[in-house]
């Protein structure tokens, strides 16, 4: 039987008593810390681990001063980003497509924070954050999202098809579950390159019930290799909740036969100690689904408003007890690592970095009509190219 | 969703829908629409802005319909719901938008167009522009614009891309010896190349000038504005094909 509406809200709302911060024992003196200060400490992770098939990470995770001040500046820069993106979407300088992150970047913050850039990461559309954790830059992401030169595909691929190769990030794919047998193809690849790396593959609760994504884990299973499944359980796949789509919505237990961990999202840090732990026993054991506990804010995509289908005291409710950004910043203030109006001034700065870089995309050209040719082929052989008069637009592709 | 989604069930279409009835030697039909929006809507990129219909119009025992109008939309999906066969529906996100005038007829609740058939949407006599879907409503402004040149174009709404209305085709072609077809999806072996094949089989002899195309560039659909402008057909591309399809005189005068 189906759980009820207001059981499912309150789960999603769930208050995470701030005091459990209290509870780590901790050698170092915790005030008057230094922004810069790299000296570990440790800290409680508010919401248990829930392991399937496998012992869960411990509750305690250690961090640093200068980590917490990353992870702070990060988000607010990625929550910044999507909030101006909204904005130039209305304007109508991005068009079509435009799937916002903003609620959910502790997890790609989190991911980052275990990773190297030698392991990969794949994604679908929601992917403007992901690729900021991966290295790119500010003008890049609107550029793109503008359909400008400077973007990071040259403005040929829009919101959905950002990459950074070089960087371990595959994508930035539009059709639903299509980026889960990818992430597995890099995870076998690695393996057979015998890199000491694994690949994170991310979806969401819309595409964890997809036939690709079991048929591609079997084979990742039965090879062992090391591909992590993180489904980024926002709750809701476009419109439809999570306990209307799926008969078993606890995600870290799909994997059935393949291990899985059930992660809060909205917690940076459980993120990390979650991705450390699942990068280890993929590289020495195989498979591993985690599922991020996590929400957007946005719709859908711009197209939605995202409260048909979710009541606006739900969403307000988790702004109020679970934001990500939030979270951090109770953690810096009670650790004295930072003043709250030092933290304005961090938001102060990013918003400024934000909108220095709209502007920047702004003046950044639309691509070259050549362009259009470019990149059909890596080889074309001189085969001949047609625009849509074919006598009027054509090319060599060499 | 999109036709683009459809890919992920693409064998279904093909394997369990289209060829069923073939291979069971008529035991198991399957009456099935398969609808929705196909091409390009505006700056979705590359994956969510393909033209099925060449690939759809490839396969025996799928019925592929494409309505323009709103009269078309209610009449061929009538006329789809109560064929027998499997039918893939290709609508235009575009199109969803505009609005067309309507007869009493057509509002009838029991309006229903064969499948099949072409419509002559706009009867001329210098040249034939075959279309379907939202390129129909372009030929025919391209046609508003040759007009005040004095070129007098028939604009032919397709309608049916399987099956397709070779007679219809032919017998305008027959009448004005010239052709442009005018396409959405790429070019090679796309609608045209099929239209451009049957009227070189059929009505050689009345061609007075070789076949043009107008359709999609051979490209995966770019998201900047000004590339997406490039890989669309214009209306000015098909006023450009139709002028040069008009520009040799007819042979033997």
């Amino acid at each position: 039987m189906a759980p009820s509406i207001s059981t499912f809200r309150r789960a999603i709302c769930t208050r995470v008593n701030a005091s459990r911060f209290l509870a780590s024992p901790s050698p170092f003196r915790n005030f008057s810390s230094s922004t810069e200060d790299s000296t570990p400490f440790t800290v409680d992770i508010a919401v248990p681990f829930k392991g399937h098939k496998i012992e869960p990470p411990p509750q305690v995770v250690e961090t640093s001063a200068k980590e917490l001040m990353t992870f702070f500046k990060d988000m607010s820069r990625m929550r910044r980003m999507e909030i101006a993106s909204d904005q130039l979407y209305k304007s109508k300088l991005i068009r079509g497509f435009c799937h916002l992150y903003d609620g959910q970047e502790a997890v790609c913050i989190g991911m980052e924070a275990a990773l190297t850039r030698e392991d990969n990461i794949i994604t679908a559309y929601r992917d403007h954050c992901t690729y900021l954790g991966r290295g790119g830059t500010l003008p890049e992401v609107f550029s793109e999202l503008m359909g400008r030169k400077d973007g990071c595909t040259l403005g040929k691929g829009g919101s959905m098809h950002f990459y950074k190769k070089e960087n371990g990030f595959y994508g930035g794919h539009g059709i639903v579950g299509a980026q889960i047998p990818l992430g597995v193809g890099l995870a076998f690849a690695q393996k057979y390159e015998k890199m000491k790396a694994a690949t994170f593959l991310l979806y969401g609760d819309g595409a964890a019930n997809q036939g690709q994504l079991f048929e591609a884990l079997n084979m990742a299973a039965l090879w062992d290799l090391p591909a992590v499944y993180v489904c980024e359980n926002n709750h809701y796949g476009m419109g439809t909740a999570e306990w209307r789509a799926a008969k078993c919505p606890e995600y870290y237990k799909r994997g059935d036969y393949v291990p899985g961990l059930k992660v809060d999202g909205m917690d940076a840090l459980a993120v990390k100690q979650a991705v450390r732990f699942a990068k280890e026993h993929a590289l020495s054991k195989g498979p591993i689904m985690l599922e991020m506990d996590t929400y957007r804010y946005h719709g859908h995509s711009m197209s939605d408003p995202g409260s048909t289908y979710r009541t606006r005291d739900e969403i307000s409710g988790v702004r109020q007890e679970r934001d990500p950004i939030e979270r951090i910043r109770k953690l810096i203030l009670f650790k004295e690592i930072a003043t709250v109006s030092d933290l304005k001034n961090i938001e102060k700065e990013v918003k400024k970095e934000v909108e220095d870089a709209v502007a920047k995309a702004k003046e950044s050209s639309p691509p070259d009509a050549s362009e259009l040719f470019s990149n059909v082929y890596v080889k074309g052989y001189g085969s001949q190219v047609f625009g849509c008069d074919r006598k009027h637009s054509t090319a060599t592709l060499s | 969703m999109t036709f683009n989604f459809a890919m992920q069930a693409i064998d279904h279409i093909i394997n369990s829908a289209a060829k069923t009835n073939y291979m069971s030697a008529g035991q198991i039909s399957v009456p099935i629409v398969f609808r929705g929006p196909n091409g390009a809507a505006a700056g979705v990129a590359a994956q969510h802005s393909q033209c099925f219909a060449a690939w759809y119009g490839s396969c025996p025992g799928l019925k592929v319909l494409s309505p323009y109008s709103a009269e078309d939309a209610r009449g061929l999906l009538k006329a789809a719901i109560r064929d027998p066969d499997p039918v893939v529906f290709l609508e235009n996100e575009i199109l969803y938008g505009e609005a067309f005038p309507v007869s009493a007829e057509v509002l009838d609740p029991s309006f229903v167009l064969p499948i099949g058939k072409a419509k002559i949407e706009r009867e001329g006599t210098d040249v034939t522009v075959t279309a379907f879907s939202k390129m129909v409503g372009y030929a025919l402004k391209a046609a508003e614009i040759l007009e005040k040149e004095g070129i007098n174009v028939e604009v032919i709404n397709l309608r049916s891309i399987r099956p397709l209305d070779r007679a219809t085709i032919n017998q305008s072609v027959r009448k004005t010896n010239r052709l442009v077809t005018v396409e959405e999806g790429w070019p090679q072996h796309g609608i045209g190349a099929e239209i451009c094949t049957s009227v070189v089989e059929e009505s050689f002899d009345y061609l007075d000038a070789p076949v043009e195309r107008i359709t999609g560039a051979d490209v995966p659909m770019p998201y900047a504005a000004n590339l997406e402008r490039m890989a669309v057909p214009q209306i000015e591309d098909i006023v450009r094909a139709v002028k040069r399809a008009c520009s040799r005189s007819a042979r033997g005068k």
